[in-house]
């Protein structure tokens, strides 16, 4: 049998002409290689970027046919974090989200963000999240999963659920709860369980105690004259600590910074509420609630029995005196974390000082079903002891990680017959459960949220999921109905039913484009207090170790772990990065022999852990803090190793606090990675600081601390910008140290993280940071925060020193930085007296990483090795808007430009502009009296500035106070 | 050339006894000079130390190629520097080396204008030195750059980029001042071994020899007027060279100086930089010509009088590195500037104090048992003297640089400079490349300049008897 291709081949005519195979080079080779090497590049530049999604989105500020390669599209969506979601805009660049920036129309945002939105875009393009349905490990198919989850369910549906358990994180977003109401009405002998290790409970409880119900609290910072923080740091961790920045920020400005606002803060971690703090008292966590107990019985709170202990009386009363002094007009805010009893009698005092209603309002609890979290996972827990759980689906969460040490969640998981997890990772808990869906992230789908006072969001996708991930809604939908709708179905129909007008195509399309939906914010309501208090816990031993947990400021539970970003981000207050640490105050670290890094071993109750001290000014004496979070095993690259784990000494019945823990010496060596090891200012004017009395009496005091050099002090005649010349104030009032600046300039300016070892080796490479300074009493120090971006001199003596001209200076004023002419001679950070450059001593930028590169913004260059780097003031951002600007023949408007970290700032203290326009807003807070130069006397002329900062201290607490007059 | 005026003088005198000191061992003659010197390089069989020192300085430059290799493919971060220390060792390495290069010109060119006949025997080996030092030096700005490959954008030359090096920057004024000290401190020692070369070709067994001697002599004859125009492009480069003694270590200094980083802004450092350069260059002299004086017998030429001498000029810039290390903390506290104050103070009691006090028993209390006869005429003695003063003077530049970057303005960028491995590889590596080239020089070139040491003798100056 003969096998032929051609009829000439099969006839015999056809001879092979292999020459045919490669044609020889002809003249027009080089031309046709070209054409072909075009044509392929630009197909894998179309096929590479365009992963819209198919539903109908809507672009926030221009209309998808304007999607003009090279010029970003902006979605608004939001973020949500626990559940509570923040408003937030994304930038796209032709198909990929590139960077989160602030919904100014979103309540929980006003523009602003908070780190975790920042960095949530790093953890979509996570190389370690996971990309495919595994059964046992092994690849398995959308399909054979709700195969599989059918059979499972068959016989659970044949007992209307019974032996069906759904262990969900907290859950806010209103069409989830939908789906879970759903599946438990479907299924009713079917189990929710909820679990957050650090829930709502605690404030819950309290609002149970206080008015017979859960309720949430919301406060308005922005009609607070005095604000009472007990163990709350409000200001840069919680769920609306981003509205409550921005409000208490505005306040504290309020009069042009002559009738400010007063904070005192008790607490028991040093916090960056804490350090901002006008009065700020360090006490240990259970001592938190007897302090509350005679603030209360000093505010008038009726069937109070005073705690009986003498201690910080006069601050008691000083403080009773000025809340007393702003009834109406005050705010006591307890810490989450906190007793479920100080909850309690902080509402008392609100309720005594006439603030319910007016600074502090109640709300239904946003949670779908706000349940003692504790208690429900210690029901999951004894239904699988009890053989009762037959099927367990996990949504989210990292219980294995978690839970409390005491429940051995890992061991009772393995009893479960079925168990089914979604999740961005395959993680702890992932690995001992059969099967794992990758979770969608909330940038890759639709859903919803709501934010702190309920006002809820549509969450529209801006990039096709990257992997085979599902929503966890469409993996309860497949039990409802097979195969299940898509989230986009879900989240549609779910609005749509209770869509009361007419239009609700209009209605939707408005809703997905502002990015919050109007008229849903929770209804307030007016709650009445019950007066009977429980006793007061007897005296304890005050000798004792007492160990506190928190969530880490960054990583949160533990769930940020593999985000790199957040990782290197340094710490608030102790400029931590990489690791956490076991916290102790100055004299008690004296007192154990204890010396800074020293690796200790924590034991307590039984369960220990070791990890290095480090020595923390202002925490209370005779305690221990420690972060969780830390410790993952199967987080990632990134988040592996990094830190322990403290949830390995944490019991359900002690969630925060425990009272005799053991500290020894291990003798191991562990250093920990800190950015900033010095934090005395060493007597130099660095952060300028008064009292507003001061003020009051002398509003120059500025000009008599930091004199600038006058400008006819050269022998040349000064140059003149004409045009534009940008510049930048800085707030120090405003600062409230919580970094969200610095995640965003991470993210928009493509800044590398370098990991803990180069961090180590001091060459972190945050453009801006916020350098912390401690002055005082080391066991109560004031604490004074300082973004510090490029300075931009106007004669900036980087730009003298570069022997090839890579930096110089541009015609609007910015010392610009030509990353290509730059042969690393590093003469340039040298001769900055601001340390603000950073040096590419290695390859720090991921060049492999294939969804790293997706993250990158196109408008700025990816450095290379050897190569300086510094804060450009955004410049990719003026070189747009003066782009824009000129196709519209216009100049440039006020406002126009937000640099990244203006943009992010919750307080507002950055404000960026031309400084040539005397009405525009940077040069009226230059002119303010306040307006001081970093190191002016070295006649750099630096175009950033700072408003000094001013306190406003009790004068009746003069003697007490801290030292600031 | 002594004056009839001078010698009167000289016998109305008190007699000194350094003076008194032969500048050259009684009874040579041309004869046994031209032996003595030409059999190191053509005859005699290198003598064991001499493969002791060529095996240490290969093994060290082996040690020098695998950092570099490393270097280049890793990049500057394997070294210890960071932010705010961003330069660290190679700076460190570059100052210290060019200093030492200086004590070569000084001898060289300098005293050959101030015709201190005692200077003969030593500046051949006092050149050579300079030319390894110099090479040394110059690798390391270039190592130090994040990106060496394309260190020549800090030439002017035209390209396509249309841009020019920054010539207010120090450090390109440093290209120019290190370029051209290195090129006109070869052309001199070159010139200088001509005639020798030619002597060497003269003397050679073997055509080997007489090929690459002949070669490099440029066929040198000996004619008068070879003699001639050799003496007058002697004093030219000797007229062209001295100011560049002072004028390198000056540029060099002014890298820190410009810079307005408090303990690098300062109007002393030029003269600070070149006293000590000059210090550290002699300390470096002696510890080369102690061994290999004894190694190969050069007693007779290199003799106790050129010891005696170095050792006092050693003292002499020794107390001129001391007077401005005693004048920096006085500007400081007469400045008031309370940056200028820390640094000073910083010095003295923070992490670098070792370093600071190392540097002042180095620099300031060792050299002082110079003041004793016994210890300038004892080889040994002088030998550790010299190796405290180069330890010194490299401490004294590590010092400035790291002491100075690690705590600025602005404290919260304050950090330590840890040195690693890698930045001690470097280090030694490039002594490593010193040794080599320097035992090398010894091998295959005349290492005492024969023709000048025959300007000693009794013969050249008939009416002198002896040379001083």
């Amino acid at each position: 049998m003969k096998y032929w291709r051609s009829l000439e081949e099969y006839s015999g005519e056809y001879k092979p002409d292999h020459s045919d195979d490669y044609p020889p080079p002809d003249e027009a080779s080089r031309r046709r290689f070209i054409q072909l090497m075009g044509a392929s590049f630009a197909l894998a530049g179309a096929t590479a970027c365009t992963r819209q999604p198919p539903e109908f989105i809507v672009p926030y500020v221009e209309p998808p046919e304007s999607a003009i390669p090279g010029r970003p599209t902006y979605y608004a969506s939001a973020a949500p974090m626990n559940g509570i979601a923040q408003g937030i805009i994304v930038e796209t660049h032709l198909g990929r989200p590139t960077k989160i920036e602030g919904n100014p129309d979103h309540p929980g945002s006003l523009g602003a963000t908070d780190i975790f939105s920042q960095a949530s875009v790093l953890d979509l393009y996570d190389p370690d999240r996971a990309r495919e349905i595994t059964y046992l490990g092994e690849g398995r198919s959308w399909l054979s999963l709700l195969d599989a989850f059918r059979v499972a369910l068959d016989p659970i549906r044949a007992r209307k659920g019974q032996g069906f358990a759904i262990l969900t994180e907290t859950v806010v977003s209103p069409s989830l709860g939908a789906q879970i109401h759903a599946v438990l009405a479907a299924l009713p002998q079917a189990k929710w369980h909820q679990y957050d290790p650090a829930g709502m409970q605690s404030a819950y409880a309290g609002a149970q105690l206080a008015f017979g119900r859960a309720l949430n609290t919301v406060y308005r910072f922005d009609q607070a004259d005095v604000v009472v923080s007990l163990d709350s740091d409000f200001l840069s961790c919680g769920r609306a600590s981003t509205r409550y920045a921005h409000d208490f920020a505005n306040r504290r400005r309020q009069g042009g910074r002559l009738d400010m606002n007063r904070m005192y803060c008790v607490e028991s971690v040093m916090t960056s509420t804490g350090g901002k703090a006008d009065h700020r008292l360090p006490l240990r966590y259970s001592e938190v609630e007897m302090f509350a107990r005679d603030l209360a019985t000093a505010t008038g709170v009726a069937g109070m029995t005073p705690s009986g202990s003498n201690a910080n009386g006069p601050f008691i009363a000083a403080v009773a005196r000025d809340l007393q002094a702003h009834r109406g007009a005050s705010i006591v805010i307890p810490g989450e974390h906190q007793s479920p009893v100080l909850h309690a009698l902080a509402h008392a005092m609100n309720e005594a000082l006439g603030n319910a209603g007016k600074t502090v309002v109640y709300t239904e609890p946003l949670e779908i079903s706000a349940v003692d979290q504790i208690d429900s996972l210690r029901e999951l827990v004894n239904d699988i002891d009890a053989g009762a759980v037959d099927l367990l689906l996990i949504l989210s969460g990292n219980p294995v990680y978690n839970a409390p040490a005491d429940f051995d969640f890992a061991s009772r998981l393995e009893k479960v017959k079925t168990r089914i997890r979604t999740g961005l990772h395959r993680d702890e808990t992932s690995i001992h459960c059969h099967w794992h869906v990758p979770a969608t992230h909330f940038l890759e789908d639709w859903g919803d949220a709501r934010a702190y006072d309920g006002t809820a969001s549509i969450i529209q996708p801006t990039i096709n999921p990257l992997y085979d991930s599902h929503a966890d809604i469409t993996l309860l939908d497949s039990i409802l109905q097979y195969p299940g709708r898509s989230s986009y179905e879900i989240v549609r129909s779910y609005w749509s039913d209770r869509h009361k007008g007419k239009d609700f195509e209009k209605w939707w399309r408005k809703s997905v484009h502002d990015g919050w939906i109007e008229n849903t914010a929770s209804a307030t309501i007016t709650p009445s207090l019950r007066a009977s208090w429980p006793a007061p816990p007897g005296t304890h031993d005050s000798s004792a170790l007492e160990l506190s947990f928190r969530t880490d400021p960054y990583l949160y539970d533990g769930r940020f772990a593999n985000n790199a970003w957040l990782q290197e981000l340094p710490r608030p207050m102790t400029k931590l990065t990489w690791d956490n640490a076991v916290h102790l105050s100055p004299s008690t670290a004296k007192r154990l022999g204890i010396r800074n890094q020293d690796n200790v071993r924590l034991s307590a109750g039984g369960r220990s852990v070791a990890g290095s001290v480090w020595i923390t000014t202002g925490q209370p004496d005779n305690s221990v803090v420690v972060y969780l979070g830390w410790g993952r095993s199967n987080a990632g690259r990134t988040g592996n190793g990094a830190g322990f784990n403290a949830y390995l000494l944490r019991t359900s019945g002690q969630p925060w606090h425990y009272s005799g823990v053991d500290v020894h010496k291990t003798g191991a060596a562990y250093p920990l990675a800190t950015t900033q090891m010095q934090q005395d200012m060493e007597g130099r004017n660095l952060v300028i600081s008064n009292t507003v009395d001061a003020y009051k009496r002398d509003p120059g005091f500025v000009t008599k601390i930091q004199e600038e050099v006058p400008r006819e002090h050269t022998l040349y005649p000064p140059w003149e910008y004409k045009g534009y010349a940008w510049g930048m104030s800085i707030d120090l009032t405003a600062c409230v140290n919580c970094n969200a600046c610095v995640v965003a300039c991470q993210a928009e300016n493509n800044i590398p993280v370098v990991g803990k070892q180069q961090v180590l080796a001091r060459r972190a490479m945050h453009w801006l940071r916020v350098d912390v300074y401690y002055q005082g009493d080391p066991g109560n120090p004031s604490a004074y925060y300082e973004p510090v971006p490029c300075m931009q001199c106007e004669d900036a003596p980087c730009e003298l020193v570069c022997p090839v001209q890579a930096t110089n200076h541009s015609s609007d004023g910015l010392n610009d930085m030509v990353y290509n002419r730059c042969i690393g001679t590093r003469y340039c950070s040298n001769n900055c007296p601001y340390k603000v450059r950073r040096f590419n001593f290695f390859l720090y930028q991921d060049w492999t990483t294939e969804t790293i590169k997706l993250q990158r913004n196109p408008d700025v260059t990816v450095r290379s090795r050897g190569v300086m780097e510094k804060c450009t003031y955004c410049v990719q951002r003026i070189r747009e808007a003066e782009i824009r600007a000129s196709d519209e023949d216009r100049g440039i408007r006020d406002g126009e430009i937000q640099t990244a970290c203006q943009q992010a700032c919750p307080t507002q203290a950055i404000v960026f502009g031309d400084i040539n326009g005397p009405s525009n807003r940077v040069a009226q807070l230059k002119a303010e009296t306040l307006n001081y130069q970093l190191l002016a006397e070295l006649n750099t002329r630096p175009r950033t500035s700072y408003l000094a900062e001013l306190r406003n201290p009790n004068p009746q607490l003069r003697e007490l106070s801290r030292g600031d007059d | 050339m002594v004056t009839i005026e001078q010698r009167q003088r000289h016998a109305t005198r008190r007699p000194d006894p350094d003076v008194d000191l032969p500048v050259i061992a009684p009874s040579q003659t041309l004869v046994t000079v031209t032996e003595q010197v030409s059999s190191i390089p053509l005859y005699r069989a290198a003598p064991g130390l001499w493969w002791v020192m060529f095996g240490v300085g290969l093994t060290l430059l082996s040690i020098f190629a695998v950092a570099v290799t490393y270097l280049l493919s890793k990049g500057v971060g394997i070294w210890g520097i960071n932010i705010p220390n961003a330069w660290g060792f190679a700076i460190t390495n570059f100052v210290w080396w060019i200093g030492i290069g200086h004590a070569g010109t000084l001898i060289s060119a300098f005293l050959l204008l101030l015709n201190q006949s005692w200077r003969n025997a030593i500046n051949r080996l006092a050149e050579a030195m300079t030319i390894f030092a110099v090479m040394c030096a110059g690798l390391f700005p270039l190592l130090h750059l994040g990106r060496s490959w394309i260190f020549y954008w800090i030439l002017p030359y035209p390209n396509t980029m249309t841009v020019q090096p920054n010539f207010r920057s120090p450090l390109v004024w440093d290209v120019f001042a290190v370029s051209t000290y290195f090129t006109v401190s070869l052309l001199f020692w070159y010139l200088g071994m001509i005639p020798d070369l030619a002597t060497l070709r003269d003397q050679s067994r073997n055509r080997f020899s007489y090929a690459f001697y002949g070669i490099l002599s440029m066929g040198w004859r000996g004619a008068s007027r070879h003699w001639k125009f050799h003496q007058k492009a002697s004093l030219l480069l000797a007229g062209l060279a001295t100011p560049l003694v002072l004028s390198v270590h000056t540029v060099v200094s002014f890298d820190f100086t410009v810079a307005i980083l408090p303990g690098w802004h300062s109007t002393i450092f030029p003269p600070y930089f070149v006293a000590g350069a000059i210090f550290s260059g002699f300390a470096m002299v002696l510890v080369l010509a102690i061994p290999i004086r004894s190694v190969y017998g050069l007693h007779n030429v290199l003799t106790e009088r050129h010891l005696n001498n170095c050792a006092k000029l050693t003292l002499a810039t020794g107390w001129i590195v001391a007077y401005t290390y005693a004048i920096e903390p006085f500007t400081a506290w007469y400045s008031g500037n309370q940056f200028e104050m820390f640094v000073v103070h910083n010095r003295a009691t923070g992490p670098y104090a070792w370093a600071y006090w190392s540097v002042l028993f180095c620099n300031v209390a060792v050299p002082q048992l110079l003041w004793s006869r016994k210890v300038r005429l004892n080889p040994k003695a002088l030998f550790t003297v010299s190796i405290f003063i180069l330890i010194g003077m490299w401490l004294e530049r590590y010092m400035i640089i790291i002491s100075s970057l690690h705590r600025d303005y602005v404290p919260s960028s304050w950090a330590n400079f840890i040195a690693t491995i890698w930045d001690n590889a470097t280090l030694y590596g490039s002594m490593g490349l010193f040794i080599t080239l320097f035992a090398l020089f010894v091998r295959f070139f005349p290492v005492i300049p024969i023709y000048e040491v025959k300007e000693l003798l009794p013969y050249s100056h008939p009416e002198r008897g002896a040379a001083r």
